[in-house]
């Protein structure tokens, strides 16, 4: 197996995955925008955050603009480099396979 | 395997790209706004025309304000439809590829389109008041060409290359004064088509 044991198990789901290359490119992102951009429900973005966001890959910010609460998305230094690294370890991968 | 992984490559490229370039520009908007230009600078030649000014052939032209006026509208008009155009058919774009349109990449994007666009918009305005009416054409492709070469972190890069040519063409059309009008029909007009269409075949 070898290589296959460092593909991180958190980036499995595509819908974690879609969180992380955005928060990659972007500051804050907003629920709303992110769940456009994925094209996916509430509850669905809501807990795969919340995966996320215990393994500190992803920060939460909880706030009210007016009397509207806003959550927004950042992602950590921690997993910015587990994206990375995550990202090294499928071209070694696909370049193995080849 | 191995094709999953491909596949979340894919995957995570598109999102990187949906997510912060404003992708829903579509080529047809350059089109039409190049021909809304064409037709507008073909407009203004047959006023000078009208009111008794050679283009070509008139070196230091002195323009009535009633023509002055005239001209300003004509430049607006251009540029309502121009942006109705762009408007039009990057909405029907983004809905067919169901990209989402109102988001802070678009904000951005738009933010950094405007900027050098307003400080060339109150050049401009300064221009006419001071009569200074032969440095106006140069001066809106200059800036718009920058407008465009700072927008480009935020949309499909190829739109700087857009704004270099406009920028060499507002160099040289500062230099011949007097052929404004022909430099702006070729920058905002023919530039434009060309580069819609060019667009339009890429990202179909």
């Amino acid at each position: 197996m070898g290589i296959i044991d460092k593909l991180n198990k958190d980036f499995e789901s595509r819908v974690r995955l879609g969180i992380m290359s955005i928060l990659m490119v972007n500051d804050w992102i907003d629920f709303t925008e992110m769940k456009t951009l994925l094209n996916i429900t509430d509850g669905n973005l809501a807990s795969h955050s919340a995966t996320l966001e215990k393994s500190e890959y992803i920060e939460i910010k909880k706030e009210f603009v007016g009397k509207k609460p806003k959550t927004s998305y950042r992602v950590t230094n921690r997993g910015r480099a587990a994206f990375n690294e995550h990202l090294n370890s499928l071209e070694k991968l696909l370049k193995s396979n080849n | 395997m191995n094709q999953k992984h491909q596949e979340d490559l894919l995957h995570i490229r598109s999102m990187m790209e949906r997510s912060s370039r404003f992708i829903s520009l579509s080529g047809l908007s350059g089109v039409f706004a190049g021909l809304s230009a064409l037709i507008g600078g073909l407009y203004a030649y047959q006023l000078l025309e009208k009111n008794g000014i050679n283009y070509f052939e008139a070196k230091s032209v002195s323009i009535s304000s009633s023509l002055v006026s005239e001209l300003f509208w004509t430049g607006i008009v251009i540029f309502i439809f121009a942006l109705l155009f762009g408007i039009l058919f990057t909405v029907r774009k983004s809905k067919k590829y169901n990209l989402p349109i109102w988001t802070s990449t678009t904000k951005n994007m738009l933010l950094n389109l405007c900027i050098p666009l307003v400080a060339g918009g109150i050049f401009c305005l300064a221009l006419i008041f001071h009569q200074m009416y032969v440095i106006i054409a140069p001066a809106t492709l200059l800036f718009y060409g920058l407008a465009l070469v700072n927008a480009e972190k935020y949309t499909f890069s190829d739109i700087k290359y857009l704004g270099y040519c406009q920028l060499v063409l507002g160099s040289i059309a500062a230099f011949y004064l007097g052929y404004g009008l022909f430099f702006w029909i070729l920058g905002f007009g023919v530039l434009h088509i060309l580069y819609g269409l060019m667009m339009f075949k890429k990202y179909k």
